[in-house]
């Protein structure tokens, strides 16, 4: 049985590397090595009591290496997924309930991002007093900020607004 | 296509640019048509950074359309100095003036000002991003003396952080171009703005290089800006490089005699005054065409049954 089959809840050997949650989101599908900034997006940083699981660097065949965060007791908003898929364009979210996958989805990529990612540039309007909220649009290979145009490929997850 | 606001060159099409420009001409040939078109119409000028050429260019072309401007003054003697943002600053001045014209030294700071106000806003300058009120006094002067397609233009000096250079790269894609960009590697364009031009042109017509000599006798135009000292943490490394990117009669024996030499302006030491008396030199014709221009850009933004570009515009 292939270990990328998408029964994250189900008796997969390598799922069970981290445990089944009841209620909450699992996102699967991370590029390996990506779990932590998943946590970052999601303000996980164990000190709140989240319980949360996550596989990292997990044989997968549509990834060769993909990493896997289930958050017991939450389902991510629109905003999050949306940040999400900048870093982790093929991950699937799926929503448990009472151990069952009651809803799955690939994330999008949305044209634009508001209020999550702070510019890298120091010049820009956007990093000092300014009543503005950060906006970036989303290109393919990265995203760009709407006010000093500031392109930005890698280390996106640098820029998250925590 | 209507633009309540200029920001950026980039959101001029090329029939904008030649709306601009060709009444731009008009203007210039006959000033006084124009002359009572705005009266009692005040311009608001917000600049954050210093400014001679920009500044009364813009005082001048409005007073010459009868119309006046409010200067907010000197930054230090202003509320920003007490700590008042930028989208506090133009939602007041909003108030007392039609338009508002804008430098800051803050990239964005335009785009983001015109999201507070109503008034059109006129991008004087921001930072290192844009300054497209520039751009289009550099393409009339370009057009006046080389024509604007069939066009193989140098610019050389800080391609990084010049605004000016990042403005008039973009405008001229909507041309039949060959864009030449000479800097010393430190200063080479902004990854952003190469990616803006080979978005707009695949890459066709854009080519960078760190002599003048490997290009100099193609051109018909070199745009010259300054290779600003401050940018440099080491004053050798300065020296060794800014004298590479000087224009002299020894340099420009190597060009055609058509070549038209610009500059922003102010210049330091990048072209040498014997320049000047040359038919080379259209700096000072450059900075005088300002005027024309920037009437024509005040009145097509502040008529209400006009705009740049028309009906018939792409």
């Amino acid at each position: 049985m292939s270990s990328d089959h998408d029964h994250h809840d189900g008796n997969d050997d390598h799922e069970l590397r981290v445990s089944k949650i009841r209620d909450g989101t699992v996102i699967d599908h991370v590029h390996g090595g990506q779990a932590l900034n998943v946590l970052a997006i999601l303000g996980i940083d164990g000190t709140k009591g989240e319980e949360v699981s996550v596989g990292m660097n997990v044989p997968s065949d549509r990834l060769a290496r993909k990493d896997i965060v289930k958050v017991e007791g939450r389902e991510l908003s629109q905003d999050e997924v949306d940040v999400l898929s900048l870093i982790a364009p093929d991950a699937t979210i799926n929503i448990v309930r009472d151990y069952d996958v009651v809803e799955k989805h690939r994330v999008e990529r949305p044209n634009v991002v508001e209020g999550v990612l702070s510019c890298p540039n120091a010049g820009c309007i956007t990093t000092g007093d300014e009543p503005v909220t950060s906006r970036f649009s989303v290109l393919e290979d990265g995203v760009r900020c709407s006010y000093c145009e500031t392109i930005v490929r890698d280390e996106i997850a640098s820029l998250i607004d925590t | 296509m209507r633009h309540d606001h200029l920001i950026t060159s980039k959101q001029l099409s090329r029939g904008d640019i030649e709306t601009v420009l060709d009444y731009a001409a008009e203007i210039d040939a006959d000033p006084s048509a124009v002359a009572d078109r705005h009266a009692g119409t005040l311009l608001g000028l917000l600049f954050f950074e210093p400014s001679t050429r920009t500044k009364m260019s813009f005082e001048t072309a409005m007073k010459r359309l009868g119309g006046d401007v409010v200067d907010m003054g000197p930054v230090e003697s202003s509320s920003v100095k007490k700590g008042e943002t930028l989208a506090d600053t133009v939602r007041v001045i909003e108030g007392y003036a039609d338009a508002l014209v804008l430098r800051h030294p803050k990239q964005g700071a335009a785009t983001m000002a015109s999201e507070f106000v109503d008034v059109p806003l006129l991008n004087a300058g921001d930072g290192a991003g844009h300054h497209p009120t520039q751009t289009m006094l550099d393409l009339y002067t370009i057009r006046e003396n080389a024509g604007l397609d069939d066009l193989t233009i140098g610019i050389m000096g800080d391609l990084k952080y010049g605004r000016t250079v990042h403005s008039l790269a973009h405008a001229l894609t909507n041309f039949d171009t060959q864009q030449h960009f000479i800097s010393p590697e430190s200063l080479q364009l902004p990854r952003e703005v190469v990616y803006d031009l080979h978005q707009r042109q695949n890459g066709t017509g854009i080519k960078e290089h760190d002599a003048l000599e490997d290009v100099l006798p193609s051109l018909d135009v070199l745009y010259v800006t300054r290779i600003q000292r401050e940018r440099f943490p080491d004053e050798n490394e300065y020296q060794k490089i800014a004298g590479e990117y000087q224009i002299d009669a020894d340099t420009l024996a190597a060009a055609s005699d058509d070549l038209t030499v610009m500059h922003p302006l102010p210049r330091v030491d990048e072209i040498a005054p014997e320049i000047d008396d040359t038919d080379y030199a259209a700096y000072f014709e450059q900075a005088h065409n300002g005027v024309p221009v920037r009437m024509a850009l005040l009145d097509l933004l502040l008529s209400e049954d006009e705009s740049i570009g028309g009906e018939d515009d792409e």
